[in-house]
């Protein structure tokens, strides 16, 4: 196992290799100029062109990867063009809100979304298992602004139990945090609750059908005990993956909830860079995405062999 | 249903509510009434004036670095930093006293050498200090105190041109810090203006934050604008960033932040509702709508394509696409100065009054030799202002018989593309949309967009050897009569030459908590004079 996790955190390196050429090259031929930004509207073209060439934009394109790369290797992310701080303390900065954001999401959602499939699966057929799959399907089309909205309205504006807006640090204390993070959690958890749930369901029909679990019930196991401890735990390869697959949408659905919930984190941060063409910020975001998409996907694997020891690498 | 029709709605919900306490980490009140929590209209992604030219950073960098002069309510330059001036006869030297007393935020005192410095950065970036450049034989530290600058010809713009509040303005730093390369940013944000940068606390995109200078001296006259004393009532003030404007409201109308800079108008009503909230016009002076066609390159490189375009255009149409019903936020514009100002003029503007001709565009555009190519109409989508002028002129485009090729893209595309002079079918293009503060457009000091000379030009590069000399002599003028004379010849030449297109003038609004008093109208947020109660 240790051979191979260190296997796979080794070919990790090629995939970020890949990427960053990817990236790069992206934002290379991607139109928009940095220079024009900064220089605002009034500037003329000749300022502009100074700026470029101070930044170094003007340089041909293969310098310009071979510098940024050649800083990568040294741990450097690079310098934001707009701030003239360090990528990495600008990622820094932003990773505390955007981490609990997707933290309090995903146990929210597991704690959610896994009990519902199993008791929709269940209760296949029932009015139980309709109400829980309606929700199911009402939760995943609602977008997660207008989801975000609603709840800023009826639980910030019309009780005033919660803020509409912003973060305070987990080190300003565990209720100030949460405070600030139901809300967008809840939001961004609606369609992966979704998700789960369905997935849960149908991974679980599928295990409810088979013969051990007919012999369970004949041994006079309790209901509680052959749901969560034989079948859940049978149906949870499905679930694991798609929890895995899961933390991307999560990425994403990131950008939308804090931009909503005006959290500064590093989906706003991605946003800003982009519309700015911030493209040492960009790169970075991207590579430290990437790094952890390949590393939630390790994670999966490790955890297939905790829910399935026929499952060996 | 539509994004926007949500934001309404919810915030329109919002306005019901009533706001009754603070959601946010709690503050002691005498604490809450010393920190202001303001959501600016953009995010302060850098923090050099002079490197970056975006309103926000000059909004900002005005708490932080003070100005030799300060523009003030009647558009006129007082002494802000300056004790006294003096100009020889032949208005060749000009010689400058600082105030006693004024120090930087590290407790250094302000130098006749920083000034030097700082006016030396300042003028290799702004246009009238490029002009200044030109004409300056030296600039020299006489003694701390004193400083001179020697021209080679008169230049009477001088004291506007060192108090104007159109970006970028003449701040001063600390002479270390002024002799960065002016395309470079600068590595340290000390001033010595009434507000201190909190540094440390800065997260970009987010948040930026000023703390209150002690050793900060105002002036004793009243604080009008940029000018008079800068009286700090609070301690503190939060830029808080919220990109959302529905997020925006309703953090206003819940107590979480102050002041609001830039609400947009379709959320006005419900917040005009709120009994906890003032809503008044931001800026009087306004904004000009504008979008501008290439004059290198055909079709538009023909002036009878240009005149066809502005014979058609209908103000009204662009400005209720901007602002929608509320009357009281636009107004038709013939011309290309600011209403209700000193040098306002509509000489020249019959082309933009009255009912529109399509029939006589449609003559023009034949009488052009216009045979279908496709106008390229570069539109960018993020910025509500340019979108929806661009959906008003590319119909325009065709009812006039022209073929539209329009370019839905996003501001930092335009930023790019705007600047290319090859064709439009090879990267260029043909028209874009803008818009300029209503500050910037009232004299042709620092209005870039007016200007015809060609390849110098701002983009479009238009040629006018008309307009040119009334700019110029608008800048040699001696009086307010000899100004408004060359004025109103410029802006007929303009329109002549149709070196842009004004689609008309129009305002917004700003919003606060009836918690905050002390706020000015005027072309940027003054926080100076500013209270608030908890």
């Amino acid at each position: 196992m240790v051979s191979y996790i260190l296997r796979r955190v080794l070919s990790t390196l090629p995939v970020m290799g890949i990427v960053a050429l990817f990236v790069f090259s992206l934002l290379y031929i991607a139109p928009g100029d940095p220079a024009a930004v900064i220089a605002g509207d009034q500037a003329s073209p000749a300022d502009v062109e100074r700026i470029r060439q101070s930044l170094g934009l003007d340089r041909p394109f293969l310098v310009q990867f071979g510098t940024w790369l050649w800083h990568i290797l040294h741990g450097d992310l690079g310098t934001s063009i707009f701030t003239n701080l360090p990528v990495a303390s600008m990622i820094a900065q932003r990773i505390e809100p955007t981490f609990s954001l997707m933290a309090i999401t995903l146990v929210l959602t597991i704690l959610v979304a896994v009990p519902l499939g199993v008791v929709a699966a269940w209760k296949a057929g029932s009015w139980v298992d309709r109400t829980i799959m309606a929700f199911a399907v009402f939760a995943f089309s609602l977008p997660v602004f207008v989801v975000g909205y609603v709840l800023a309205y009826v639980f910030a504006l019309h009780f005033d139990w919660l803020p509409v807006q912003g973060y305070t640090p987990l080190a300003a204390g565990l209720w100030p945090w949460l405070q600030n993070l139901i809300l967008p959690a809840l939001a961004l958890g609606s369609v992966y609750i979704a998700l789960i749930a369905r997935i849960t369901r149908a991974s679980m029909l599928e295990v409810l059908q088979q013969d051990y679990v007919r012999t369970a019930r004949a041994k006079g196991l309790g209901q509680r005990n052959i749901l969560f401890v034989h079948a859940l735990k049978n149906a949870a390869v499905p679930i694991v993956t798609v929890i895995g697959i899961g933390i991307a949408l999560l990425i994403g659905g990131a950008v939308v909830t804090e931009s909503v919930f005006a959290i500064p984190g590093l989906g706003r941060l991605t946003i800003d860079a982009i519309l700015r063409r911030d493209y040492p910020v960009i790169q970075g975001i991207v590579l430290l995405f990437s790094f952890l998409y390949v590393l939630v996907n390790l994670m999966v694997d490790v955890t297939y062999t905790l829910v399935d020891p026929r499952i060996r690498y | 249903m539509d994004r926007r029709t949500v934001l309404k709605g919810l915030a329109g919900m919002g306005s019901l509510s009533v706001a009754s306490g603070l959601s946010m980490p709690a503050l002691s009140q005498g604490a809450a009434a010393r920190t202001l929590r303001f959501v600016p209209q953009a995010n302060l992604a850098n923090f050099d004036p002079i490197w970056g030219t975006q309103y926000v950073v000059r909004n900002a960098a005005a708490l932080v670095w003070d100005t030799l002069y300060g523009l003030d309510a009647t558009l006129q330059p007082q002494r802000q930093m300056v004790e006294s001036e003096e100009v020889s006869d032949d208005g060749l030297v000009w010689t400058f006293r600082l105030r006693p007393g004024l120090k930087f935020h590290d407790g250094e005192p302000v130098l006749s050498k920083d000034v030097v410095a700082s006016l030396m950065r300042w003028s290799a970036r702004d246009p009238m200090g490029l002009m200044i450049k030109a004409i300056q034989n030296e600039l020299t530290a006489v003694d701390d105190r004193t400083f001179k600058w020697a021209l080679k010809v008169p230049y009477p713009k001088m004291l506007l041109a060192l108090g104007k509040n159109s970006t970028p303005c003449a701040f001063i730093m600390p002479e270390r810090i002024a002799q960065t390369d002016p395309f470079k940013q600068i590595p340290e944000y000390i001033g010595s203006g009434p507000m201190k940068f909190a540094k440390g606390e800065w997260v970009p995109g987010a948040k930026a934050v000023f703390e209150k200078f002690a050793d900060y001296t105002p002036r004793q006259e009243k604080a009008s604008w940029l000018a008079g004393g800068k009286q700090m009532l609070v301690d503190r003030i939060e830029w808080v960033v919220i990109p959302d404007p529905a997020t925006a409201a309703a953090a206003l109308q819940n107590g979480e932040v102050d002041w609001w800079e830039s609400p947009i108008t379709d959320l006005v009503p419900s917040l005009k509702k709120n009994s906890n909230i003032n809503v008044d016009i931001a800026d009087p002076l306004g904004n000009v709508g504008s979008f501008r066609m290439n004059h290198l390159h055909p079709p538009f490189s023909d002036l009878k394509v240009r005149r066809a375009v502005l014979t058609a255009l209908s103000q009204e149409d662009y400005m209720r696409a901007l602002v929608g019903d509320d009357t009281a936020l636009w107004k038709p514009l013939p011309g290309f100065f600011t209403p209700d100002t000193p040098l306002y003029t509509e000489e020249g503007g019959e082309i933009l009054k009255g009912k529109r001709d399509l029939a006589m565009a449609k003559k023009l555009l034949a009488e052009s030799g216009y045979s279908g190519q496709p106008v390229t109409c570069v539109v960018a989508q993020d910025q509500p202002i340019t979108k929806a002028q661009g959906d008003v002129t590319a119909d325009l485009l065709k009812q006039i018989g022209m073929n539209v090729d329009f370019v839905a893209t996003d501001w930092g595309t335009v930023g790019s593309r705007r600047a290319q002079k090859t064709p439009p079918g090879q990267g260029g293009w043909g028209m874009f949309h803008t818009w300029h503060a209503g500050a910037d457009c009232i004299n042709p000091a620092a209005y870039n967009a007016i200007r015809a000379n060609g390849d110098k030009a701002w983009f479009g590069w238009p040629t006018s050897a008309t307009v040119e000399k009334e700019v110029l002599a608008w800048f040699d003028a001696k009086n307010l009569d000899e100004e408004k004379t060359a004025v109103k010849r410029l802006n007929k030449a303009a329109l002549e030459d149709v070196v842009y297109a004004p689609t008309g003038f129009f305002l917004s609004y700003t919003a606060w908590r009836k918690s905050v008093s002390g706020i000015a109208k005027g072309p940027l947020p003054f926080f100076w004079g500013v209270s608030k109660t908890a």
